[in-house]
């Protein structure tokens, strides 16, 4: 087991190198020459000349890479082009509160989700399941950032229950986290059905009758716990999703997280800001995809096996 | 009098289709006495397993009676029927598909006695499992192991613990050596012959393999779509089948033996629909005896042409001279 984390541990470094790679190739097709940006209009050739040296734009794409690699090996993201201030820095001040936003969304949209996909399997075709699947249809069909603007008509301008913007105070999370969270249930719900309606079909699940297990414990301990790994599966790719999902509620919201410093930075063609917060999204990814694969293994006895193989 | 474990009368178990009513189960009526065993045989999709989980109630019947002990099972409430688990056994087929893959054996065996509340205690709980485990010829280093390390000899081996587990006076082995290699098999019904004699179980032993019932069990019935067209103490039914059907199934059993051939008796024609199913012989339009007028007349009734043996069959009946 241990041997297959350092492993996969191992792997994510090309992961990681070729990501970086696209990412700053793409900013670097994407601009035009920053330095007329941050210089004005009437600097002379030589003080061009001076800013691209400091600003680390001297030499040709290739080298440029490599110097930014070895730069981001030492933790060293650039210099934002507008604040003037370490990317790193300006990433790591934001990142709680994505985090924050991305975990209140993601818990609250498990804890809704994964039982109303139970009672929906349990009691297929019937209304209750009818009533899980049209709210699941809707939670998919809903743009968020759409959602989001209703959410606040609704409960910032008429009732008035929650802030429509900024992070101050508990309540402020409370819009954002539902805007972001309700994709999430919806599909979680979809899944743990469809999931579970494959797992209550099994025998094993007629054996546990036979031994005279309660229906709850059947249901519980049986199926649920067999039908896990899909929904495992889902919850890690999307966990990808809810931080693109928040960079538009974090906008709808006016919510300090990396979303918004991204969006911003883009208006701004604020590049190593762009570039820096990309790629640390990217790692932050494919370590949690990473996780996702360990958990796998505590979930499913045959799947360790093979892991250790 | 003999001392009925169980009394199965007029049984039925209807599923909806779209095509209309499937009679999976249609009518059924058996009694076994207390430690004897049951052969129930049949052609695949004739409604011998459906049959063997209705009367656990894993499927809940359309109609009928099940007296264990005297006491209508279909009757009882889900919290009786749990309670009445304890009793009533069954062994699955498959020895794969019916374990839970994330127990680990020792977690498969102690489930029931856990549930069920047979003993309390961790240890007592491991001393039952460890015991259990001997009985079936399990090896304790598999205390730990999960079902898909282990081959199929060994998962039947602890479908049975588990079936142990609770102390049962009556178990449905529902083909539980079909999906097994043939040297396995053998070591499975031989296991299932001693815990029998040991334990004075009674068993309902479903199966599609004739020679696999005929060491096993004392009385045998046959089923064809959903009825039963001939019952009869093994040996009787093995010398003299009656019911058209019975010979044929008979006749496919081969004999080892180099030059040996018995005639076999071909069928041919369609198999009956279980859809909705015309009120006459089930078996007519295959029989090579069939007899329009009598067979197509009405639902063949299942008569005692002789101690204990008893056909399903209008012709045959009327041939030995009883009123149909």
């Amino acid at each position: 087991m241990h041997r297959y984390i350092i492993k996969r541990l191992i792997m994510l470094i090309p992961v990681l190198l070729g990501v970086a790679f696209i990412i700053f190739a793409i900013m670097n097709v994407a601009e035009g020459d920053p330095v007329y940006q941050v210089a004005g209009p009437d600097a002379t050739e030589e003080q061009l000349d001076a800013l691209r040296e400091e600003m680390g734009l001297n030499g040709s794409l290739i080298q440029r890479y490599f110097r930014y690699i070895g730069n981001l090996l030492r933790g060293d993201l650039g210099t934002s082009y507008i604040s003037r201030m370490d990317v790193m820095q300006l990433y790591l001040l934001r990142l709680p509160n994505t985090l924050r936003l991305a975990s209140i969304a993601m818990v609250v949209a498990v804890i809704i989700s994964v039982p109303l996909g139970i009672v929906a399997a349990v009691n297929q075709n019937s209304w209750k399941d009818t009533i899980a699947m049209v709210l699941a249809l809707l939670g998919l069909s809903m743009p968020n950032f759409w959602l989001g603007l209703l959410l606040i008509i609704l409960f910032s301008l008429k009732l008035g229950w929650f802030p429509s913007g900024g992070a101050e105070g508990v309540v402020s999370v409370v819009l954002p986290a539902v805007t972001v969270g309700v994709g999430l249930a919806a599909l979680l719900t979809r899944t743990t059905r469809s999931s579970m309606l494959d797992v209550l079909r099994q025998d094993y699940l007629r054996t546990a009758r036979a031994k005279g297990v309660s229906e709850n414990n059947v249901v519980m301990h049986h199926a649920l716990r067999n039908a896990l790994i899909p929904i495992i599966t889902i919850f890690g790719v999307q966990f990808s999703n809810v931080l693109g999902g928040s960079v538009l509620a974090e906008t709808v919201f006016a919510w300090p997280g990396v979303g918004r410093l991204v969006v911003d930075a883009i208006d701004q063609r604020d590049i190593p800001t762009v570039t820096g917060a990309l790629v640390m999204t990217t790692m932050l990814v494919t370590v949690v995809n990473l996780l996702v694969d360990i958990v796998y293994a505590y979930v499913d006895p045959r799947i360790k096996a093979q892991y250790t193989k | 009098m003999a001392d009925n474990i169980l009394e199965v009368k007029n049984l039925k178990k209807y599923f909806k289709t779209s095509r209309g009513m499937l009679h999976a189960v249609d009518d059924i009526n058996f009694t076994i006495e207390r430690g004897k065993t049951l052969g129930l045989v049949g052609e695949s999709g004739c409604g011998k397993s459906t049959t063997g989980r209705v009367i656990l109630r894993l499927i809940e019947p359309t109609s009928g009676e099940v007296l264990f002990e005297g006491k209508d099972v279909t009757k009882l409430s889900k919290r009786e029927m749990r309670h009445m688990r304890k009793d009533m056994q069954i062994i699955f087929q498959d020895p794969f598909s019916s374990l839970d893959p994330k127990k680990t054996v020792s977690q498969i065996i102690a489930e029931p006695i856990r549930e069920n509340r047979i003993l309390t205690g961790k240890e007592n709980i491991e001393r039952r499992v460890l015991e259990l485990m001997e009985t079936v010829g399990l090896a304790e280093r598999y205390i730990n192991t999960y079902p898909h390390e282990l081959d199929g000899g060994r998962r039947q081996r602890i479908g049975i613990a588990r079936a142990l587990a609770m102390e049962p006076k009556l178990i449905i082995c529902d083909e539980p050596v079909s999906a097994l290699d043939v040297s396995i098999q053998a070591q499975i019904l031989n296991l299932l012959k001693e815990l029998q004699e040991k334990l004075g179980l009674t068993y309902i032993f479903i199966t599609h393999d004739l020679s696999v019932v005929n060491h096993f069990s004392d009385d045998i019935a046959v089923m064809y779509l959903g009825q039963i067209v001939e019952k009869a103490p093994a040996e009787e039914l093995f010398e003299h089948p009656v019911h058209p059907y019975t010979q044929a199934l008979l006749s496919a059993i081969p004999i080892p033996e180099l030059g040996h051939r018995r005639e076999r008796v071909k069928l041919k024609g369609e198999i009956t629909s279980p859809v909705e199913p015309p009120a006459e012989c089930r078996f007519a339009k295959r029989c090579l005896e069939c007899n329009e007028k009598i067979c197509k007349a009405s639902v063949p009734k299942l008569i005692e042409i002789s101690p204990n043996h008893f056909i399903a069959c209008p012709l045959k009946q009327q041939e030995m001279g009883f009123k149909i």
